[in-house]
């Protein structure tokens, strides 16, 4: 389809004031990290790098940060398991209920945050006595699951059964075949999936405020619990820019890992 | 969709079903037995009431909570704001989308496209709060970034409000929304646009009667987060709607005190997102998240 | 196929039955509270034993280790609000008690907090205390292993709204009133009445910033004593329907005034900071720190009366840190931690010794700790019960979960 000059041009500009909208409040937030106020007043009246020393510094930063970590490795090893699991059994098997559980595992991610929140606040109060961290972990990988078993079966159904026919042919187990042909095919998309999952269990907010034992802090809820206060508000911007440069690694490689498939065909 | 049944010979070869069971036990019990179960017991104690003074549930059976919000105008109006809230968002998503999807996928040279795509993801892990925190401060009626360029003009900030709400989960959620319609523009083959001209149709004329219909399914995906994450958000509303509360603010409040009160409210988000996923279920969108 | 329905029957079943257990196994609380509900506020002559099972016997032994404390902000200071005010880290140096503190806004967080469980202890408003103590959420303190708790003020202890039947269950803390606050520059003259909160032609329309929760609704009953002696109101926290709907009335007129409810003390400065708030009603905590940051505001007690709090420190039922638990009450009550929350916060200590040893020496005099005059027309929050709290008897009186379910239509 050939798009008239002018059109380019117009979608051109269009684009530029799209990407000027996403990352004016975010280059907002980076000026603000090196700003001298303490509130979020504009324009700042000086430049420091006063902040940036201090939430190196910060203990509960640090804390919050390795919670937050913890927590998301954990959400998304459960993520992975029971998204894979699911994966196959959806993309490889037709029985009764399929579509409705296809449904059901979008449900975490696609209900309000704070239904989820509640419903399993209560459940974890009422019968398991509290809130740990392990209720945590719960509440997170419910809603990591979608994420890495759309990858997962997007994959599934692209491969198509014939190699792992293949390989029963050639004499090869189920869990040698699995070993040795599924698992590399399957393996750029599941690293795609754990790399969603974890970012997503990272910046959760709302679910987390309900499902978090008493003193687990983890950088979302540390953030909460700081925007206002103004000797951390700006240690809240600190953490917020670094957040957004330390991710172009995880984004860089989470795009190679989907893209390797996109060009056609897959690893063989 | 394939339906070949496992390959390899052994016991599992032998009993599919058995193959399958294993495959479903452990996500079936997580996602039935904890998560619907819980939805379940949130959904039961909106039928029940709590003490007048200790707070405690009282586990008998009523309909007095689904009366109180359905008859009570004021909760009427918070269902009303938030879903307009919610369709304001998409759309306005949906238009800011769509070009930017279209400029990524057709206009941009092929060497670019993982750059900007990579623009478009990074936002997205830049923390939820902080990105709303950042328009509380750029929507401040005096010292804001907004205020700042409004000032030669003598205008203020547009301070916080249903505006301020919309414009903040618009700009939380545009990823979403464009993110789905890119990948449904890019695997659209050139050569039914090259037919399409071949048969005389004009720019216009394809896109509306070509495009538009292929891409479909991925706006309704993109419409799925980006309704379903507005209809329940409460944080914004908190940081940037001044007085005004949406749906999950009154959940929020009330759950604290009024546990079935909340469970009552958190039913109708919930009913409306399940409608909305099986109306869009049939439009193939859910393939495409 | 069979299989995988049994699987999912099995499932479901599972689940149902784990629903069924629920249903079944009702909560002792919910039992034990139907006796103490109908007694109120006032001593329930109820021969039941005291809700929440017997105090401590002691001695106060080695520490747990470990304390997790729900406070009011500004209740709990560890350095991180400020690297000066810090009477936290003292605390754990000296008892090995290592101290996870966690703010909330409102009393009623407070309560459903401490209904979660995890907490040991906790610093209640009298909003909040009754609902702990009936309940079963706290337990009865023994006064005798808080060697603090001789030097209270007489007039805090064994009130209404910390004690049961002559049972005692917290350590006073400090008392204050909810003042009006505004910003010196867009204010010239100093306030020193609600009206402009409430009369419909305030010049700041759009800018008031109102507290957002439930027990607001008392401010506005307060109000309503001054400017409507008609209706007879004599205790903001005893409302019959007529009081109750005219309160309800003014803070509908209120609502186009709104800028912000707020529950986040900081962010309420953050407004004003922003410019969104120019008066509301606040803590003389938020006044004290919007001053440090160089905020121009100013606060006091409104002619009209005015809300106020005691707040308690209680201890959660069963915690498992009894010992850590009873060495924090008495370290907060003791004379110089008092003072020094006291003087950070912005309230009159609960310690008559605390006043010495305050920096600021005529803190106490400012503060009105002895003087009970002052405290005459500041309302403590209290939990309004169907048994109205000022004695009257031919009315029923609006209790306070309808405060709440009135509130959220209000906010809605």
């Amino acid at each position: 389809m050939s798009i008239s000059r002018g059109t380019r041009i117009v979608l051109t500009v269009f684009a530029l004031i799209a990407f000027a909208f996403i990352y004016v409040p975010l280059g907002v937030i980076l000026i603000n990290s090196f700003s001298v106020d303490k509130n979020l007043t504009w324009p700042p009246s000086g430049f420091t790098t006063e902040w940036w020393g201090k939430a190196i510094d910060n203990q509960g930063v640090r804390d919050a940060l390795v919670t937050s970590i913890g927590v998301g490795i954990a959400a998304t090893i459960v993520a992975m398991v029971l998204g894979t699991l699911l994966a196959f059994a959806l993309g490889r098997y037709s029985f009764f209920g399929r579509e409705s559980l296809s449904l059901l595992v979008i449900l975490p991610i696609a209900l309000p945050g704070i239904v989820t929140g509640i419903a399993l606040n209560n459940v974890f109060t009422s019968f398991l006595g509290g809130l740990t961290i392990w209720t945590l972990i719960i509440g997170h990988g419910t809603f990591c699951i979608v994420v890495v078993y759309n990858n997962a079966i997007a994959r599934i159904r692209r491969m198509g059964g014939s190699v792992e026919e293949a390989s029963a042919d050639l004499g090869a187990g189920g869990w040698t075949t699995f070993r040795l042909v599924t698992f590399p095919l399957m393996r750029s998309a599941l690293i795609a999936g754990a790399i969603l999952a974890f970012g997503l269990s990272f910046d959760e907010i709302i679910v987390t405020t309900f499902t978090a034992g008493p003193g687990i802090t983890t950088l979302p809820i540390w953030i909460y619990q700081n925007l206002f206060r103004p000797n951390q508000a700006p240690i809240v911007n600190v953490v917020a820019a670094a957040l957004v440069v330390i991710s172009v690694i995880p984004i860089y490689v989470a795009q190679r890992y989907s893209n390797a498939d996109e060009s056609g065909g897959g690893l063989i | 969709m394939t339906t070949t049944t496992a390959t390899p010979r052994g016991f599992g070869y032998r009993h599919p079903q058995f193959r399958l069971a294993g495959l479903l036990a452990a996500p079936m019990a997580w996602l039935v037995v904890v998560y619907l179960g819980s939805l379940f017991a949130l959904f039961l104690t909106a039928f029940w009431t709590v003490d007048d003074f200790t707070g405690q549930l009282v586990r008998t059976f009523t309909l007095k909570n689904f009366q109180q919000v359905f008859t009570n105008t004021a909760y009427l109006s918070t269902v009303v704001r938030t879903v307009s809230i919610a369709l304001l968002v998409t759309l306005f998503a949906l238009v800011l989308a769509l070009p930017l999807a279209f400029f990524m996928a057709r206009v941009a040279s092929p060497r670019w496209r993982p750059l900007l795509v990579a623009l478009v993801l990074t936002p997205l892990w830049a923390s939820y709060l902080v990105k709303v925190y950042a328009w509380r401060a750029m929507l401040q009626p005096e010292n804001g970034v907004i205020a700042w360029f409004l000032q030669p003009f003598g205008l203020s900030g547009p301070g916080y409000g249903f505006v301020g709400i919309v414009v903040t989960l618009t700009y939380l959620w545009l990823p979403y929304m464009v993110l789905p319609i890119y990948a449904g523009l890019t695997r659209l083959p050139n050569s039914m646009l090259d037919a399409s001209a071949d048969l005389g149709a004009s720019g216009g004329r394809t896109f509306r009667s070509v495009v538009m219909p292929i891409i479909f399914p991925s706006i309704v995906a993109g419409s799925v987060f980006t309704f379903s994450l507005s209809l329940g958000d409460y944080i914004t509303a908190q940081i940037v709607g001044g007085k005004i509360t949406m749906l999950g603010n009154v959940v929020q409040t009330t759950y604290v005190t009024n546990l079935p009160f909340a469970a009552a409210v958190a039913t109708i988000p919930v009913v409306i997102v399940l409608l909305y996923l099986l109306a869009v279920r049939r439009s193939g969108a859910l393939d495409n998240l | 196929m069979h299989t995988k329905r049994l699987l999912k029957i099995a499932a479901i079943g599972s689940a149902v039955a784990m629903l069924a257990a629920a249903c079944g196994g009702s909560s002792s609380s919910s039992s034990s509270s139907a006796g103490g509900a109908s007694g109120g506020a006032s001593a329930a002559a109820s021969a039941a034993p005291a809700p929440g099972g017997t105090a401590y016997a002691g001695p106060v032994g080695t520490g747990e280790g470990q304390l997790n404390v729900l406070a009011w902000p500004g209740y709990a200071e560890n350095g991180s609000t400020d690297p000066a005010v810090d009477w936290v880290t003292p605390f754990e140096k000296e008892t090995g008690c290592k101290v996870n503190v966690k703010t909330f806004g409102t009393s009623d967080e407070a309560v459903k907090l401490m209904q979660g469980g995890g907490w040991d202890v906790v610093s209640a408003s009298g909003d909040a205390t009754l609902r702990l103590i009936y309940g079963d959420t706290v337990q009865p303190i023994n006064t005798d292993l808080v060697p603090s708790y001789a030097d209270i003020f007489p007039d805090l202890k064994m009130q209404k709204f910390n004690s049961v039947n002559g049972v005692a269950y917290g350590i006073p803390h400090g008392r204050g009133a909810n003042l009006i606050m505004w910003n010196t520059d867009k204010v010239k003259q100093p306030l020193d009445s609600w009206a402009p909160m409430f009369d419909a032609n305030s010049p700041y329309k759009g800018q008031v910033s109102a507290y957002d929760s439930p027990i607001y609704i008392a401010d506005a009953a307060v109000y309503l004593m001054a400017t409507k002696p008609e209706l007879g109101i004599k205790d903001p926290y005893a409302l019959d329907q007529t009081q109750f709907d005219a309160a309800i009335a003014l803070l509908n007129e209120q609502k186009p005034l709104i800028s912000e409810y707020w529950s986040d003390a900081l962010k309420q400065e953050a407004g004003f900071k922003a410019g969104s708030n120019t008066i509301g009603t606040t803590w003389q905590y938020t006044a004290n720190l919007a001053k440090s940051d160089g905020i121009p505001v100013d606060a006091t007690k409104a002619k009209e009366g005015a809300t106020g709090w005691s707040d308690t420190w209680m201890i959660a039922k069963d915690t498992p840190n009894i010992n850590c638990a009873y060495k924090w009450v008495d370290w907060i009550a003791s004379p110089s931690a008092n003072a020094q929350v006291a003087e950070w916060f912005g309230e009159a200590p609960s310690n008559a010794k605390a006043c010495a040893e305050t920096s600021d020496k005529a803190f106490c005099e400012t503060y009105h700790a002895g003087d009970t005059a002052y405290w005459k027309d500041v309302y403590y929050w209290n939990t309004p019960t169907a048994n109205c709290l000022d004695g009257r008897t031919d009315v029923k009186c609006v209790p306070y979960s309808e405060w709440a379910t009135a509130w959220s239509a209000l906010r809605a």
